[in-house]
């Protein structure tokens, strides 16, 4: 039998075989792991070429036939005159809402790849790699928000049908859905670091979404909600992002109107300030998520 | 490895795992040498996987501490992480990648230079005879040879300390084969330190060091060869033309008990085969064959845990660390 007393002192030394990394070359190793972790996420992506086609269905029939539809029946005299709300194409209105919808399931599911690797095993493998678990963390919403917007670019493409202008603004839309399926990515994340289960986290997602994304000025517009949904529209994050893709986009704000968008206090926030606070939020959860993920059970 | 070489390459001191009730790991004490294969030998829930993820900073000991090559697992988990490799008990594979992009991405993490990367890859490959399947899908791959590519991969950033739990389930005898040889050969050539758990006794003789565990505690631990001689008894097995009336010669004469079984008589005796000429004179019976088989560590095991190891699994009897006979 082993005794403690016939251990040696546990005293600790230093150890020659494997030093530390110096600060410089730790900030090339987070690099690598955002790197290669991205490119799995890339990876993935391309590969699952089925899911890419069926995930813009759904928003493409929302946006020709809902869009339409509802055009149409929207269709008030006067409308079309010019000024003032209610004059715009109904369908350049929800066009932003629907870029929306095209980004949040993939970038969603990049959390359910976070659970599912936990339960195939996958994610122990990562957690005992020398590498800081918040780039891991990091790496995996880049690729999120990569393959996100990726599915963001043959709707924007589209952009002619709902008889919203090309040009360099729908450049800028992407650059705003990148951000955007950021915030949605470390949505999943935070939801999948916290929830171990995979049903459990597919049913916590969808309720998250839905609110989410109703609540965010997408579809309608929510700036003549009552009172306590108001607030929930000023504090959830989407409403931001929504906001600013209108004002990027021609003709997004026109159905609605010019002050339907996200106040403060009676103030109109500018774009670059929305887009400031979607990014802290975002980073913010990012920080949360990783926090929890690097604690060991 | 400590700078001066010598010494243990894994410590612990009491290290304790409880979920709850349940005593995983009821306070362990283990020195391992450097450049040694260690095995962890004990029926399932003995809490081996439960040492291992805590020795690879994988979970949080409930008390007590341990060191991994200079490190300790709880204060220095990145250092620990970086001397280490790990082939975990069940499969941990990307399955929507292919064999070579599970090894590349492992590579990436570990931040092995590009070019090491592919020698390597190419030659564990090799090694693991999957060179042909190197741009297969993993989930196109059988069992045997996903856990071919985890040992693969466990090899892959040259790791001074190497956990493998149960490594060679499910694989074939020629790929058990080319593994162990390859396992033997790395305490020597590069100074690894193999710890290992296994089932399987014909692996665990390979070993430098056995431990056995049982309920979360360790019960003995020693090389094999000093394992096997504290059983000091050797099994005979005897066919004879009258089994009845050679067992009731056999008590009468030497004082032994021998039980029937289908292949004949057995019994055990502290020197086999010194034995066997004296029972063929004493015997009236006509003898067919006698075989002396020295003690095996299916009978260590037996001995320190009170059952077989191949019916250990489930609710096995309470142990019983005592002799048996
Ligand atoms: N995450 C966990 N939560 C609760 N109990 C656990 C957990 N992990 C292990 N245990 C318990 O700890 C005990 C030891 O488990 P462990 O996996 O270490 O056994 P083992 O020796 O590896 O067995 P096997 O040979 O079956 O792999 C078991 O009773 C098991 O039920
Ligand atoms: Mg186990």
């Amino acid at each position: 039998m082993t005794h403690a007393d016939a251990l040696p002192d546990l005293t600790p030394r230093p150890v020659a075989a494997v030093p530390a990394p110096p600060r410089r070359a730790a900030a090339a190793r987070d690099l690598r792991t955002l790197r290669v972790l991205w490119r799995r996420e890339m990876l993935r992506f391309v590969r699952n070429r089925v899911r890419i086609a069926t995930s813009l269905v759904m928003p493409l029939l929302f946006l020709l036939i809902l869009g339409s539809g509802l055009n149409s029946a929207l269709d008030r005299p006067g409308a079309g005159a010019g000024a003032g709300p209610g004059s715009g194409d109904f369908r350049s209105y929800l066009f932003p809402g629907v870029l929306l919808m095209v980004v949040q399931g993939p970038a969603m599911t990049v959390g359910a790849l976070i659970v599912w690797d936990r339960q195939a095993g996958f994610l122990r493998q990562m957690l005992v790699a020398p590498v800081r678990r918040g780039a891991l963390l990091g790496g995996i919403c880049l690729g999120g928000a990569t393959s996100g917007a990726a599915y963001a670019v043959p709707m924007l493409l589209m952009a002619g049908v709902v008889g919203v202008p090309y040009g360099f603004h729908l450049l800028l839309a992407l650059a705003v859905l990148v951000l955007v399926a950021f915030s949605f990515t470390v949505l999943g994340v935070l939801g999948a670091v916290c929830i171990r289960k995979p049903e459990t986290f597919d049913i916590v997602m969808g309720l998250c979404a839905m609110p989410l994304l109703f609540l965010s000025g997408a579809l309608f517009p929510v700036h003549q909600l009552p009172g306590w949904l108001n607030a929930a529209v000023v504090v959830n994050p989407l409403t931001y992002g929504v906001d600013a893709l209108r004002r990027v986009i021609p003709g997004g704000t026109a159905w609605a109107g010019e002050d339907a968008g996200p106040q403060w206090w009676g103030w109109t926030p500018p774009v670059l300030l929305e887009l400031a606070f979607l990014a802290l939020l975002a980073v913010g959860a990012l920080a949360v998520a990783a926090r929890r993920f690097s604690r060991t059970d | 490895m400590t700078p001066s070489g010598t010494g243990a390459v894994i410590r612990t001191e009491g290290l304790r795992k409880a979920y709850g009730d349940i005593e995983a790991v009821a306070g362990l004490d283990l020195a391992v040498p450097a450049g040694e294969i260690f095995g962890f030998l004990g029926p399932n829930g003995a809490g081996k996987s439960t040492t291992i993820s805590m020795l690879c900073t994988l979970s949080r000991p409930t008390s007590g501490r341990a060191e991994v090559a200079g490190h300790d697992i709880v204060r220095e988990p990145a250092a620990v992480r970086r001397s280490i490799g790990l082939v975990f008990q069940e499969t941990t594979l990307d399955r929507e990648l292919t064999v070579e992009e599970n090894l590349r991405f492992q590579a990436d993490l570990f931040d092995m230079p590009r070019r090491t990367a592919r020698d390597r890859i190419g030659h564990l490959l090799e090694l693991v005879d999957l060179a042909d399947r190197r741009n297969a899908m993993v989930r196109t791959l059988s069992g045997g040879m996903q856990r071919r590519l985890e040992i693969a991969r466990g090899l892959l950033h040259s790791p001074r300390v190497l956990f493998l739990d149960e490594p060679t389930t499910g694989l074939d005898p020629q790929t058990r084969g080319a593994i162990w040889e390859y396992l033997l050969r790395l305490p020597r050539e590069d100074g690894v330190t193999i710890f290992l758990t296994t089932h399987h006794l014909a692996e665990a003789e390979h070993c430098g060091r056995l431990a056995i565990m049982d309920n979360g505690k360790l019960l003995v631990e020693d090389t094999p060869a000093l394992l096997k001689a504290v059983i000091a008894s050797d099994l005979v097995e005897i066919r004879t033309g009258d089994d009845t009336a050679a067992a009731q010669a056999i008590r009468t004469r030497f004082g032994l008990d021998a039980t029937a079984s289908a292949a004949g008589l057995r019994f055990r005796v502290a020197d086999g085969a010194a034995f066997v000429p004296r029972l063929c004179s004493e015997l009236t019976v006509p003898i067919h064959s006698v075989t002396v088989t020295p003690p095996t560590l299916d009978d260590v095991f037996l001995h320190y845990t009170g059952r077989p190891i191949r019916d250990a699994g489930g609710p096995g009897p309470t142990l019983s660390a005592g002799p048996r006979r």
